[in-house]
């Protein structure tokens, strides 16, 4: 069992869940985020004064998944997430010991399936 | 002033009341006290979210003081008779209004003194809830209540009565027998003295936490400032046109010029942000547009509509350039009641030495044949007005600064001063956890502010406000 999670766009969200349900996805969690990485922050400006920010707002997509779809759900997030420019974000896949569906108890494969 | 305006009232006996102008000036008076909340919104919207209820409730306590101040001896002191050779009223002679409930007549033709009262009592709250605004987010509640009540009295109420009550600037004045100032609504009364009050209680409290260098210092709600924005508009037509105190063409005229100096002063400041940061933005407009009414308030029924339409462009323009000003000379004021309202004031009052229409009052400005003659009078009040608010704020500010205190204390601006000083938070941001004690409030303080062993709960509660804030 994985877990992978994406920093995306928040422009690409809907483009992403929709590329991870065609891919057969049927439960994610999603939650907003803020960070840098080559694509740097903005600036705002208040009566003149000039306020840089650093960090941009994304979301975080999380998916658990069984090993053997992980591949195909990292590639639906690129097809949904990537525009090639700076700031399309970062996947990752860690490993999950263990998973529980709380309503009935059940783990493993089949809590999450 | 244009004899066709004058048609109300003149053939009748003054302590006829007139139903018209009583009227408009009932109305008139509601809008005016409206344009403190609509400040409330404005200002509120200008500081950080931990801040938001304390600089509304600065506004809505100095209604809450100004207010009862006034009725028992503020007004007197304004308008009461003359005394002291113009430089106040007599507070005594009407304490507590006491023999004003059934006069007609008393200060304008066919208006009831008291509706004259209340509407000269909007004012002085507003004055008072402007100068908050150079002060915000770090001034206790109870003390700031205290500096209301006095301000009023010592600093308000003398400057009200030389230039509008019949004092030193009146026709029979000391000063006012010799040259002739005008001030239609409040130029140098309101604006100049909140902006110089506010420059100087400023010093005397010293800087925000993190000014100039903590990125979260900015506004935290824009839709709010463009709300107070448009509050403070639509009250500043019975600020303004009010101030004939009659319905009739001069309060007509006031009320166009309000209207084009204001939309003038939005362009003129949008222009200037344009060309020097790349954007107009909507906190240049909504800031264009108090700086026009600001500007216009002295001058709106001594000009015509071009030179109303001047003088807001130029106060626009002006304003937006003297607003970095604060940055260069390291003064946090915080909500840039200098850069508005005192420079805003200043233009107005002396645009009318180039601007006034010649009338009984004046023989015009500068572009209008007067020459010059409109222009002293103009600097001499101002100067005057400008003095007196700046030696008696900073008097006033270090009496309660250095006795009871003002500033709250460093933990409780970093925790937020909503929190500390009433207990309250504007926005539900965790919704996680804690307890409810109904009908049993704990007395005194928050636990927030009561000790040093908090410092890491309110630490942990401004990490939280500033995460949030800047998502």
């Amino acid at each position: 069992m994985k877990l992978v999670t994406a920093i995306v766009r928040p422009e690409r969200i809907d483009e992403v869940r929709e590329a991870l349900e065609r891919f057969g996805v049927n439960g994610l969690t999603v939650s907003q985020a803020n960070g840098y990485g080559q694509q740097r922050g903005y600036k705002e400006v208040y009566r003149g004064a000039e306020y840089n920010s650093d960090l941009l707002p994304k979301i975080r997509v999380e998916v658990l998944a069984t090993d053997d779809l992980v591949d195909g759900i990292v590639d639906a997030i690129i097809s949904g997430a990537s525009t090639g420019q700076f700031g399309d974000g970062k996947i990752w896949t860690i490993e999950v010991y263990q998973a529980v569906r709380v309503r009935t108890g059940e783990r493993g494969a089949s809590a999450i399936s | 002033m244009n004899p066709v305006f004058f048609s109300v009232g003149l053939d009748v006996n003054p302590q006829t009341l007139d139903p018209g102008s009583t009227a408009w000036m009932l109305a008139a008076s509601a809008l005016v006290l409206l344009m403190t909340p609509g400040l409330a919104f404005f200002y509120g919207g200008l500081v950080r979210m931990k801040s938001v209820l304390n600089i509304m409730m600065m506004s809505f306590g100095a209604i809450g003081v100004v207010a009862v101040v006034w009725a028992l001896w503020g007004y007197g002191l304004a308008f009461g008779p003359d005394t002291m050779g113009g430089f106040i009223g007599d507070p005594f002679a009407n304490f507590g209004l006491s023999g004003l409930a059934s006069v007609i007549g008393g200060k304008a033709p066919g208006l009831p003194d008291m509706v004259f009262i209340g509407f000269q009592a909007t004012f002085a709250i507003i004055t008072v809830a402007l100068i908050s605004g150079a002060v915000a987010e770090r001034v206790r509640f109870g003390p700031w209540l205290l500096f209301a009540g006095l301000w009023v009295t010592i600093v308000y109420a003398p400057i009200a009565h030389w230039v509008w009550g019949g004092g030193l600037f009146g026709p029979t004045g000391i000063i006012g027998s010799k040259i002739s100032a005008l001030d239609f609504a409040g130029g140098t009364v309101v604006h100049m003295n909140a902006g110089m009050a506010g420059l100087m209680l400023a010093v005397v409290l010293g800087k925000r936490l993190g000014f100039m260098k903590d990125p979260n210092i900015k506004p935290h709600n824009l839709p709010f400032v463009m709300l107070g924005a448009g509050l403070l508009w639509f009250g500043w037509f019975g600020f303004n046109a009010g101030s004939e105190l009659a319905a009739d063409g001069i309060a007509a005229l006031a009320w166009t010029n309000t209207l084009l100096a204001t939309s003038a002063a939005l362009l003129g400041w949008l222009l200037v942000e344009r060309l020097r940061d790349g954007h107009a933005t909507s906190l240049g407009a909504a800031s264009g547009a108090v700086a026009g009414l600001v500007a216009v308030t002295p001058a709106c029924g001594f000009v015509d509509p071009i030179g109303a339409i001047v003088i807001g462009v130029i106060a626009g323009a002006v304003c937006a350039l003297a607003i970095g000003l604060k940055f260069k000379i390291g003064l946090d004021d915080s909500l840039d009641v200098v850069a508005v309202h005192f420079v805003g004031g200043l233009w107005g009052t002396l645009s009318l030495g180039f601007f006034a229409v010649p009338s009984a009052k004046t023989e015009g400005g500068l572009f209008y044949g007067g020459g010059l003659t409109q222009f002293w009078p103009q600097i001499l009040t101002a100067l005057m007005v400008t003095a007196w608010t700046a030696i008696m704020t900073t008097l006033i500010g270090l009496a309660i600064h250095k006795t009871v205190g003002m500033r709250v204390k460093e933990h409780e601006e970093l925790a937020g001063i909503d929190i500390t000083e009433h207990a309250e938070t504007a926005y539900e941001l965790a919704m996680v956890g804690g307890s409810f004690n109904p009908g049993e409030p704990q007395n005194g303080k928050t636990p927030l502010s009561s000790s040093g062993d908090q410092e890491a709960s309110s630490n942990g509660k401004t990490d939280r406000m500033r995460s949030k804030a800047s998502t």
